[in-house]
């Protein structure tokens, strides 16, 4: 065994001579998703991409709302440029404080509580370029927010976790950020009532900005954002409180704080497993009785859409259970030989994509 | 290709009355709404289960044959066209809607389901679904699947792609595939994504999984005349700009109001260069607030008159004309070929003038009708297929306009795909290596090339490709493979 080759390529050209010179890579952003991370040893031949070094915005038109960057760029530095003009990606990536890429949320395929309203990352990547398997500098989609042209590659970078493509640039839309945000935490009686509550807000004509799921000392709490101009906030607010019939308002300081906490998992204790689920209002019920039963820790975010697993014990566990349940999971944080829990749709396609990117198995296995 | 082969299994498995092969039985398959483009097939197999389509994608895998989906066959690039000789699979009976949950806000159809039929069922939940092709009174959600069609109501919450959760799939090779799900969220590359706009050329979707929307509490419409084409172009960069996010934001010309006119008495100024309209939508005090701010955007913008849907009529009567403006404007001319390329939204008044030069210089009339917030131009250009050299006046004049979309940094297609039309555009906008791997990725799911050949790629493709070069820097010899 020999230590990993780490490399740090500062232009498209240096990540496709590292990837024709190696046998294997790997690939990383700022490792903010551990799990997903990769191992710290492996055969001959191998090489890490560090891929902090390939960063920068290329082209951002604020008028346009659309930018360019390289993907070693971490988002906190786009969110800070964006936010200059008013501008935010609105599907709440998580990990930004932590240091996490845009390369890496891409390939990782993480949203967080925001994607409730206008739909999560695959809906505002526009654009990729990435390096497959055979050392091809490829692009897919466009710079501009419509774009029908050719297959829709970056769908396929989404949640490929570095083992279809080394991704070195990334175009996105953005949003303007609405000037104010108001949240509503609304106590529930019991998780049954909590779900009657999304389905209720489902089918209501509230527009809001993010819905999530908690639990305070076991009890289900929901968080209720509404977001616009400040001044028809308080009165959408109160419609809202007497719609739902209570709630509180939470003061400012705690309503930003409430949010970048979820963004940033520090409800989740840090050495537990952190694994990403996504589920259905229907499923909820079952799951949920198995996660309490463990004594996980959770949050149902998007309206009920995502599941936040903090798990304590082992992985294998919650592998199982949620194969009974049908459902899938991306583990985050915690000791996975393999990053994906539970069942797992179109894998045969996935490996017939595979077979394309990355004929000659640099990759890790997808 | 055993086309003997595949008729005769067929027939044995297929009521006569579903499985047309008479010259007038399959006149009406020979094209799609982009009729310069026509051939016939050797049969149209009308499936009205999924098991049969299923069945048939094998037989064609087995004999050979390549087989194209069908719709309804509104495509505007030739995407639906029958491959001469080969098999029409269509849809249009496999339009049940199979479940609809108002709490999940879901919809799971078959492929045959008229767009807006999904609205029409979610309807008396307070739901709908979003995209809103004009042709939305025929197309079904199958094709809108193979396109990622839009819609005037794409620019807030999204093309079709946003909207589908999951896909059953039978791909080319007889394969069904399960793909995404019911859930909002998803783990491991988004193959439902992947497959949507795939153009047919992947396999069948079989059933589709839609994300449904609330109806919002209101809407606010403005339409705005302006002096000049560039001057609405204009206004809406700058209400993009202005951080304000509307519902919708369409723009017609002078001969698209015109046409839009005579067609419904839509209300229409008559003396506009061009109209703007802008719909806001959602709760009804957020609503009001971004009117008052629309109205200052709209005032800056130097319009000639402005006015504001008093009600939901009003309202109605506004877009009736918008979206009976397209197949309108067709009326006034018995030829016509439209574009679909999208500009950044910055440049619209810029490009729109440059078409306004373009139209001059040809000769030929252009009429604009288009989805203006998110740059998606639809210039139709008129000309008498009867006048000799007129047709290819026509095609350079709507080459021309797709190279300006590719030099101002846009796309040769926003909605209506590729097709058969479009493609010898597809180098324009993407290099010989990004094609070769959008080949070898459609020869992975379909290694015969049986599903809508000859659509997409340049110079229609023949199977057999050249084997894999060494990579560019390998040549050179400034790298190596281990
Ligand atoms: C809470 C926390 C705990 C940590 N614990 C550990 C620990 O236990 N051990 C440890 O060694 N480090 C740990 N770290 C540090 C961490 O490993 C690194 O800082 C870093 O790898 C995070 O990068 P990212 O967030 O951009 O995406 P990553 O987490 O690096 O990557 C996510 C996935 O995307 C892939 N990827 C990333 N960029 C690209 C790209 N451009 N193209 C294609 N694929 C890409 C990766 O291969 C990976 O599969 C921890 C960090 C935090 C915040
Ligand atoms: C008047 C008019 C207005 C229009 N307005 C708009 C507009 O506003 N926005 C817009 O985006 N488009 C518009 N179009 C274009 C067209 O309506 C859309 O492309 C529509 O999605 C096509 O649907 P269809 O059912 O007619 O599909 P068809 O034309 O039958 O097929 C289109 C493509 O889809 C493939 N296909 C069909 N069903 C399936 C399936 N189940 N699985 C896989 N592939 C399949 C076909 O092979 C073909 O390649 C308009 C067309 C007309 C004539």
């Amino acid at each position: 065994m020999t230590t990993l080759t780490i490399l740090a390529p500062q232009c498209y050209e240096d990540v496709q001579a590292a990837i024709c010179e190696h046998g294997r890579i790997f690939v990383r952003g700022a490792s903010s998703k551990p799990a997903l991370a990769p191992p710290s040893v492996d055969g001959d031949n191998a090489a890490l991409l560090d891929m902090r070094g390939l960063r920068g915005v290329v082209e951002y038109e604020p008028g346009e709302f659309v930018f360019t960057a390289r993907a070693g760029s971490s988002l906190r530095e786009i969110a800070a440029l964006l936010a200059e003009h008013g501008q935010h990606l609105p599907f709440d990536p998580p990990l930004v404080d932590q240091g996490a890429t845009l390369g890496g949320t891409i390939a990782a395929g993480l949203s967080g509580s925001g994607r409730h309203r206008y739909g999560g990352l695959r809906d505002f990547l526009i654009g990729v370029r990435f390096v497959d398997g055979q050392g091809r500098l490829v692009r897919g989609g466009g710079k501009v927010v419509k774009n029908a042209a050719g297959f829709d590659l970056p769908k396929l970078m989404i949640g490929s976790l570095g083992r279809l493509g080394v991704i070195v640039e990334a175009s996105f839309k953005a949003f303007p950020q609405p000037p104010a945000y108001a949240t509503l935490r609304v106590t529930q009686p019991s998780l049954d009532a909590a779900l009657t509550t999304i389905a209720r807000l489902n089918g209501s004509n509230f527009d809001l900005e993010a819905l999530d799921l908690v639990f305070e000392e076991e009890r289900p709490t929901l968080y209720v954002r509404q977001g616009g101009f400040a001044a028809a906030l308080a009165e959408r607010q109160e419609r809202l409180r007497s719609w739902l019939g209570g709630g509180e308002p939470l003061p400012e300081p705690e309503e930003a704080a409430f949010w970048s906490a979820g963004r940033e998992f520090t409800w989740a204790p840090t050495t537990w497993a952190l694994v990403k689920t996504p589920v259905t209002l229907s499923v909820l019920p079952a799951l949920d009785q198995v996660l309490q039963a463990a004594g996980a820790q959770r949050r149902y975010v998007a309206g009920a859409a995502l599941a936040w697993i903090a798990w304590p014990g082992d992985l294998g566990h919650l592998d199982a259970y949620l194969i009974q349940l049908q459902l899938g999971g991306l583990v985050l944080r915690g000791e996975a030989e393999w990053p994906f829990v539970g069942v797992r749709n179109g894998a045969s396609l996935i490996a017939r994509v595979k077979r394309v990117l990355d004929p000659f198995h640099r990759f890790p296995i997808l | 290709m055993n086309l003997d082969g595949l008729l005769s299994e067929l027939e044995r498995r297929v009521p006569a009355d579903r499985l047309l092969r008479k010259s007038a039985q399959l006149a009406p398959y020979e094209s799609d709404a982009l009729t310069a483009f026509r051939s016939r097939p050797a049969a149209v197999l009308l499936a009205e289960r999924q098991e049969e389509v299923i069945q048939a994608v094998r037989l064609c895998h087995r004999y050979g044959v390549p087989f194209v989906a069908r719709g309804s066959g509104t495509s505007l690039s030739g995407g639906s066209l029958p491959v001469e000789n080969g098999l029409v699979i269509a849809l249009n009976r496999l339009n049940r809607i199979l479940r609809l949950d108002p709490a999940q806000r879901i919809a799971v159809v078959e492929p045959g389901v008229i767009n807006l039929d999904v609205s029409r069922a979610a309807a008396p939940h307070g739901l709908y679904y979003a995209p809103d092709p004009s042709s939305q009174l025929i197309c079904t959600i199958g094709g809108n699947v193979a396109f990622n069609s839009g819609g005037a109501h794409c620019l807030k919450y999204g093309m079709t792609v946003n909207h589908v959760l999951g896909l059953k799939v039978v791909l080319a090779d007889g394969e069904v595939v399960q793909l995404g799900g019911e859930s909002l969220e998803q783990v491991g590359p988004d193959l439902t994504g992947f497959f949507v706009g795939s153009e047919g050329l992947f396999g069948v979707a079989l059933e589709i999984t839609l994300r449904l929307l609330p109806k919002p509490e209101c809407y606010r419409t403005v339409l705005a005349a302006y002096g000049s084409l560039q001057a609405a172009g204009d206004a809406v960069a700058s209400v993009v700009a202005s951080g304000l996010l509307p519902g919708a934001m369409e723009i017609m010309d002078a001969l698209a109001i015109e046409a839009a006119e005579a067609a419904v008495q839509a209300g229409y100024p008559r003396d506009a260069a061009a109209l703007l309209i802008v719909e806001l939508e959602g709760e009804r005090i957020q609503v009001e607030a971004e009117f008052a701010h629309l109205m200052q955007v709209i005032e800056g913008s130097n319009p000639k008159t402005v006015a504001v849907a008093k009600d939901d009529a009003d309202r109605a009567r506004i877009w009736k004309g918008r979206k009976s403006a397209f197949s309108a404007v067709g009326r006034l001319s018995q030829d016509y070929l439209v574009q679909d390329g999208v500009v950044p939204r910055s440049r619209l008044g810029e490009a729109l003038a440059t078409i306004e030069r373009l139209s001059q210089d040809y000769g030929l009339r252009v009429a604009n009708v288009f989805h203006a917030g998110d740059g998606n131009l639809h210039p139709l250009i008129l000309f008498n297929g009867r006048i000799p050299g007129e047709l290819e006046r026509a095609e350079a004049l709507a080459g021309e306009i797709i190279q300006m979309c590719i030099a101002l940094g846009g796309s040769i297609t926003g909605e209506h795909g590729v097709g058969m039309e479009k493609r010898q555009h597809m180098p324009s906008m993407f290099t010989e290596t990004d094609l070769q791997v959008m080949a070898e990725l459609r020869r992975a799911l379909d290694p015969d090339e049986l599903a809508n050949r000859g659509k997409m790629f340049p110079q229609g493709e023949a199977p057999a490709l050249h084997a894999h070069g060494p990579h560019p820097l390998e040549a050179q010899g400034v790298i190596s493979r281990m």
